[in-house]
């Protein structure tokens, strides 16, 4: 008898009500959030597709691969795309590297405590200090008449242009990035190694462990996914940067970035489409990054909690 | 772990000097302007320079709008999200790092391409419409930052009980947002704030691309004609970045630590 009356249409209605209710507050709830996504739809996300739907358009309007396959087969674009790649790959391995002694020597070095604390509020100033202001600084530092280039030749009899020194260089510019790419791996990875557990050194000490097994076994997996992480964070951090290669060499510098602000200041490319092209690669090169940085993110939360 | 201490001193001074020589010769060779003297004529033409004056006074002002704006479009979001919609905290969080993602450079192309003069929604088509645009887009870089912040704050208070005590004592949700929730987050906000200030203030693309006379552009425009000038406006910079940081570590201190601290 239960369980006709449960199926029983008039009794199986009644459940209805509340559901109707939900159904009918849901979007006042929504209201509190339509600022922000209608905020993120119109000045993020809409213009961002806008240039990724181009990148696939013809002049006309029509469906074309020919933009996206003229980033490959023209050799300036590809050379610009290659030539940024290098610069954001490597200042961000060599940041992440030295970043990551730096860390280690603060927080396990022994070092008396004013250095970390010193560190780390430098390291987020600096990590902020990029752009123009650091061409700036690096040409007064190591420019044709900087301080450290006419000492080197005065004192030493060094002059690093005749040893090809140059900014416009690839490692130049690595060696520039490599100011604010430093401190920002400090500044994210220095709390990563904070969370390495005394206890879990005692305890391999305990089990027998030797320095270099409790690196190798226990330090090095436990930080690896946010170390990594961070190394893609720098990458796409370089890969974007502009404002720094531009101070030091205007629009002659070939670099996605900046060939991308030429393009839309004076479509030197003379053609439009090719700039949502360039748009759109420079999008799936920073997101792939970025996937992986979540990726190892999320793993590496587990252990550090 | 002698050795040990010997190898992080090691890194600790070489790592000290990659960052302090280029400071210390930017600041010595923006004294050089006279010769043969120490002088402070960079700094003395900079400062009174009426481009300077004006472009930094139009960056501070973009810097102050894009603050409203982030604060205005976050704060209420973070909150509702803590309040009423979590199964949303991914989807926002993800939004909110897009803008690490993509480059300021493509995110100005697409306004440019979106909101041009002839577009349905023209903001390139006059002069307001431009600055606006710039605040918006500032305040997009600024976002992951500024949410991140607000989020933490939020945190730290009982979200739920505060409401709950507004509710009961009558308060719309203006109220509640403005005067409860707004001054327990202050603090990160503030955080926020400052760090979205060092970040605009000096910033390049967006301005130059939208064509506003910025800081920026004419940081840009100085360094490519002139010698001295652009070490001081280096040093200066360097001197508001750090002000700024040295401003969130002063508020952090203030900062309540946890929502359960015994008052």
């Amino acid at each position: 008898m239960t369980d006709l009356s449960l199926s029983n249409p008039t009794m199986a209605a009644k459940p209805a009500p509340p559901n109707a209710a939900t159904a009918f507050r849901l979007p006042t709830q929504w209201i509190g959030v339509a600022p922000f996504f209608i905020f993120a739809l119109m000045f993020l996300i809409l213009p961002t597709l806008y240039l990724v739907v181009g990148a696939f358009q013809g002049r006309e309007g029509q469906f074309t691969l020919d933009n996206i396959l003229q980033l490959v087969s023209d050799p300036s674009i590809s050379n610009s795309y290659w030539v940024s790649i290098k610069i954001s790959f490597w200042s961000a391995i060599i940041g992440a590297f030295a970043g990551l002694a730096i860390a280690i020597a603060i927080v396990r070095g022994g070092l008396p405590g004013w250095t970390r604390s010193a560190t780390l509020t430098f390291s987020g100033v600096a990590s902020n200090f990029a752009g123009l202001p650091l061409a700036f600084a690096f040409i007064a530092t190591l420019g044709r008449v900087g301080i450290v280039t006419t000492l080197l030749r005065d004192v030493l009899n060094i002059n690093i242009y005749a040893m090809g020194f140059n900014f416009l260089t690839t490692s130049g510019l690595i060696a520039v990035y490599l100011f604010f790419q430093i401190p920002l791996m400090v500044v994210i990875i220095v709390p990563a190694i904070d969370g390495l557990k005394k206890e879990w050194g005692e305890a391999a000490a305990t089990l027998g462990a030797t320095q270099w097994q409790y690196w190798r076994m226990v330090v090095i997996p436990v930080i690896w996914p946010s170390f990594l992480g961070t190394v893609i964070l720098l990458f796409a951090n370089a890969f974007g940067a502009i404002a720094t290669a531009y101070a030091f060499a205007g629009p002659a510098l070939n670099i996605v970035p900046i060939k991308l602000y030429s393009q839309i200041n004076g479509d030197v490319l003379h053609n439009p489409q090719l700039g949502y092209a360039i748009a759109f690669g420079m999008i799936v090169i920073t997101g792939l990054a970025n996937v992986f940085y979540i990726w190892f993110r999320t793993r590496s939360e587990r252990w550090l909690k | 772990m002698k050795s040990g201490r010997f190898w992080a001193w090691v890194v600790f001074i070489v790592g000290a000097a990659y960052f302090f020589i280029p400071l210390l010769a930017t600041v010595e060779f923006s004294l050089r302007m006279r010769r043969g003297v120490h002088s402070f004529d960079a700094y003395q033409i900079v400062l009174g320079d009426p481009r300077f004056q004006a472009t930094f006074l139009y960056s501070v002002i973009a810097a102050v709008f894009t603050i409203i704006l982030g604060v205005l479009v976050v704060v209420p979001t973070a909150y509702w999200i803590r309040l009423r919609l979590p199964q949303l905290r991914p989807i926002v969080e993800f939004i909110t790092l897009l803008p690490l993602v993509i480059p300021a450079i493509v995110i100005v192309f697409g306004y440019i391409r979106m909101y041009g003069s002839n577009s349905p929604l023209p903001f390139l088509g006059s002069n307001m419409g431009a600055n606006a645009l710039l605040v918006i887009g500032y305040a997009t870089l600024a976002l992951p930052y500024m949410y991140r912040a607000v989020d933490t704050g939020l945190r730290t208070i009982d979200v739920r009980t505060l409401t709950e005590a507004a509710q009961i004592l009558g308060a719309g949700w203006g109220t509640i947002i403005g005067r409860v929730i707004l001054p327990n987050v202050l603090i990160a906000v503030l955080s926020g704030a400052f760090l979205t200030f060092a970040i605009v203030i000096g910033e390049f693309t967006m301005a130059s691309l939208l064509n506003r006379p910025a800081f920026g552009p004419y940081l840009q425009n100085i360094g490519a004609n002139r010698a001295y000038e652009p070490a001081a406006l280096a040093v200066i910079a360097f001197a508001i970045t750090w002000g700024c940081m040295s401003l969130i570590q002063i508020l952090s201190r203030f900062a309540p630590k946890s929502a359960n601290r015994p008052n």
